[in-house]
C-alpha cells in the first residue's frame, strides 16, 4: 500500500506536471486533453512501477515504456523533466527547429523508446520487445500505452492475438480509458464496451482502475503480472483534461492553441480558482 | 546451396539474426526446428510481423521478415515505411513470388508496384536476384548491410554461372557488347539473356545487365551504357511506373544524359493468370518474344 506520504508526493509532482502541460498548450498548442488524461499514469509508472532512467538506458535488463497513440507525450516530456531527466528550459523549444519537442514522441529525447502519433503501431513493436526479452531469459516490464479511441486499429487485436500466442505475460497494456476519439465520445461512434470482456476474450488478464488514483493505481500494479502466460491489461478510467474544469470531458476540446493569457487563467484554474475564460477556438484538425 | 541452407548458415553464425513469418514458410519451411526461438512466426499477420521486427530490432536484432510480396510490401507498407523506415532500423524483408511468379494466382497476389514503394522509404535498399543462386551470393552483404532491405525472392534455377564478387549497388556486366543494351532484374533476367543470345545471332552487339540492387542503382554502368551504346531497353515484371524504368530516367535527366529508352514493363494494368510459361508467352515476355520486339523497335529507330 502506498502511504499517505508517498500519495502526497504523487500528487505535488503530477501538479507539476500538469503544468508543464499546460504550458505547451500556447504558441503552436498541443493535445492537451490526452496529455492531462495519461499524466497520473505516467508520473505514477516512472516513480513507482519502471526501473528504467538515464543511468541505466544502455542496460538491457532495464523496463520499457511505449507510449502508442503518441499525442499524450507533453505528459511524458513533463513527467521527464520532474524526473530531472531533462531541463525544464528544454520544455521551451517545443515546436522549435533546433530540438525534438514536438506533438509526437520520438527518439531525439532520451528516454522516448520510439517514435508514435500513426495509431494502432507499438503494441506490436512493444510485442517484439517483450519476444526478445523472454528470448534471453530477462525479466524486464514491457509497458504500451494506448489510448481508448485508438482500439478502432485492428493492428491492436492482431497483436493481442500474437501476445496471447507468445504467451508475452511480460507485456502490460495500459488503455488510458479516457472516453474520448479525438473529436468525438468512443461510446457514440465505435462503442467500445464491455471493453474489458473483449480483452478476456482475447486471452489477456484484465483489470480496471481509477487512472487518477494513486493509491488504486498502485493496488493494481503491484501484482502485475496477474496471470501467468497471459498478457496483462490495465484499463485505467480517466478524465479527458483532468484538473481543467473548462476543458474536461469536452469534445470539441482535442487540440489545443490557447493564447498566453487563457493559460495564465488555465494555471490558475488547475490550482482551484474559477472556470478559465476560454475564447481560443476548438481546433478540429491536426 | 539454396536460400534455406545459405540462410541457416548466416543465421547460425550470428545471433543477432531472427528469422520471422507471416505464415509463409515456403523458403524456410526446415528452419523452424534448427531455430527455435530465433524462428518466429506470427501467423497471417504482417502488420504486427512488422511492428514486432522493429521491435525487435531495438533491442539490437536483425529480423529476416518472410511473406508474399504484395501483402509484406503493401498490407504492411505503413508499419515499414512509419516504424521500420523512420525508425532506420536494420529489418530485412524477403518478399514471396513478386512480379509474374505469382503465376496463376491472379491480381490479388501480383507484386507489380512493390519496388516502387519500397524505393519511396528513404534508407531502404531493394536486392532482386535473377535467381537463386545469384540471391544466395548477394544474401550476406544485404544481411549485414546496416539499412532496411527489401529482398525480391527468386529461386529459379540459374542460366548462367554469376560473377561471385556481389556488392550493393553494382550491377553484374554479363555481355558488354556496343549497339544496345539490356538493363534487367530477376525472374526476367532468364527471358532478357536469351534474348541476347538471339539478338547476338542476328548480329546485335548486345550488353546484358544484371542489376541484382535496384536500390541503390549502378548508375556508373547504366550511364556507360547510355553512352556506349545506342539504346537502352528496361525489362521487368513491375509497372511501367515506379520500377525500374522510372529509376532510368530519372538516372538520365539528373545527369542530363540524353539516351533512347524502351520501357518493358507492365504498362498500367496487371497481367493475365495462368501458369508461369503461358504468363510470359501471353504478356510477351519470353525470351524470343523480347528479342522481336527489340530487333523491331531498333530497325525502325535506326533504318
Amino acid at each position: 500500500m502506498l502511504n499517505p506520504y508517498d500519495v502526497e508526493t504523487l500528487e505535488a509532482k503530477a501538479l507539476r506536471v500538469r503544468e508543464h502541460i499546460i504550458r505547451l498548450a500556447t504558441a503552436g498548442g498541443c493535445f492537451l486533453g490526452a496529455s492531462l488524461s495519461c499524466a497520473d499514469l505516467i508520473v505514477y509508472l516512472y516513480t513507482h512501477f519502471l526501473n528504467v532512467s538515464p543511468a541505466n538506458f544502455d542496460d538491457p535488463q532495464r523496463d520499457y515504456l511505449f507510449l502508442s497513440k503518441g499525442h499524450d507525450v507533453p505528459a511524458l516530456y513533463a513527467t521527464f523533466v520532474e524526473m530531472g531527466w531533462m531541463p525544464e528550459a528544454r520544455l521551451r523549444n517545443h515546436l522549435q527547429t533546433h530540438d525534438h519537442i514536438y506533438w509526437h514522441p520520438n527518439r531525439g529525447v532520451p528516454g522516448i523508446e520510439f517514435h508514435s502519433g500513426s495509431l494502432g503501431h507499438l503494441l506490436s513493436v512493444a510485442a517484439g520487445v517483450a519476444y526478445d526479452c523472454k528470448l534471453r531469459g530477462q525479466d524486464n516490464k514491457v509497458v504500451v500505452i494506448t489510448g481508448d479511441g485508438e482500439l478502432n486499429e485492428g493492428s491492436n487485436w492482431e497483436a493481442l492475438l500474437v501476445a496471447h500466442a507468445y504467451r508475452l505475460d511480460n507485456l502490460l497494456i495500459i488503455v488510458d480509458r479516457n472516453e474520448f476519439q479525438a473529436n468525438v465520445e468512443t461510446e457514440a461512434l465505435i462503442p467500445l464496451e464491455p471493453l474489458a470482456d473483449k480483452f478476456a476474450a482475447f486471452g489477456c488478464a484484465v483489470e480496471r482502475v481509477d487512472g487518477h488514483d494513486f493509491g488504486a493505481l498502485h493496488e493494481a500494479l503491484h501484482h502485475f503480472p496477474y496471470a501467468a502466460n497471459r498478457p496483462t491489461v490495465l484499463i485505467a478510467d480517466t478524465v479527458r483534461g483532468k484538473g481543467l474544469p473548462s476543458i474536461a470531458r469536452r469534445a470539441d476540446r482535442w487540440f489545443c492553441n490557447f493564447t498566453q493569457e487563457e493559460v495564465a487563467d488555465l494555471l490558475l484554474e488547475l490550482h482551484g480558482a474559477d472556470k478559465a475564460d476560454l475564447i481560443s477556438e476548438a481546433l478540429m484538425v491536426r | 546451396m539454396n536460400y534455406e541452407a545459405a540462410l541457416q548458415e548466416i543465421v547460425l553464425s550470428d545471433a543477432r539474426y531472427v528469422v520471422m513469418t507471416a505464415e509463409n514458410r515456403a523458403a524456410i519451411r526446415h528452419l523452424p526446428a534448427r531455430l527455435n526461438g530465433r524462428f518466429l512466426d506470427t501467423g497471417i499477420t504482417e502488420q504486427t510481423m512488422i511492428g514486432m521486427a522493429a521491435g525487435l530490432a531495438l533491442r539490437g536484432r536483425v529480423p529476416i521478415c518472410h511473406a508474399l510480396a504484395t501483402f509484406l510490401t503493401m498490407r504492411a507498407f505503413e508499419f515499414i515505411r512509419t516504424d521500420v523506415g523512420i525508425g532506420r532500423l536494420p529489418v530485412k524483408l524477403v518478399g514471396g513470388v513478386p512480379g509474374f511468379l505469382s503465376d496463376g494466382n491472379g491480381p490479388t497476389h501480383q507484386a507489380l508496384e512493390d519496388i516502387a514503394l519500397m524505393r519511396g522509404i528513404p534508407g531502404m535498399q531493394i536486392f532482386c536476384p535473377a535467381d537463386e543462386a545469384d540471391l544466395v551470393l548477394g544474401l550476406r552483404a544485404m544481411l549485414e548491410s546496416p539499412h532496411p532491405v527489401y529482398i525480391r525472392h527468386t529461386g529459379g534455377t540459374a542460366v548462367i554461372e554469376h560473377q561471385p564478387d556481389f556488392a550493393i549497388g553494382q550491377a553484374e556486366t554479363v555481355l558488354n557488347g556496343r549497339d544496345l543494351t539490356l538493363l534487367t532484374y530477376g525472374m526476367l533476367f532468364r527471358e532478357a539473356h536469351a534474348a541476347a543470345h538471339l539478338l547476338s545471332e542476328r548480329g546485335y552487339s548486345v550488353r546484358l545487365l544484371n542489376l541484382r540492387t535496384v536500390w541503390p542503382i549502378d548508375e556508373q554502368a547504366i550511364l556507360q551504357a547510355a553512352r556506349e551504346t545506342r539504346l537502352l531497353v528496361t525489362i521487368e515484371d513491375h509497372f511501367l511506373t515506379g520500377g525500374l524504368a522510372t529509376i532510368v530516367s530519372e538516372l538520365l535527366l539528373r545527369h542530363q544524359v540524353m539516351a533512347p529508352l524502351l520501357p518493358i514493363a507492365l504498362d498500367n494494368r496487371w497481367f493475365q493468370p495462368a501458369l508461369l510459361d503461358q504468363v510470359l508467352a501471353v504478356e510477351g515476355f519470353t525470351g524470343p518474344q523480347l528479342a522481336d520486339r527489340i530487333d523491331t523497335y531498333y530497325g525502325d529507330k535506326y533504318a
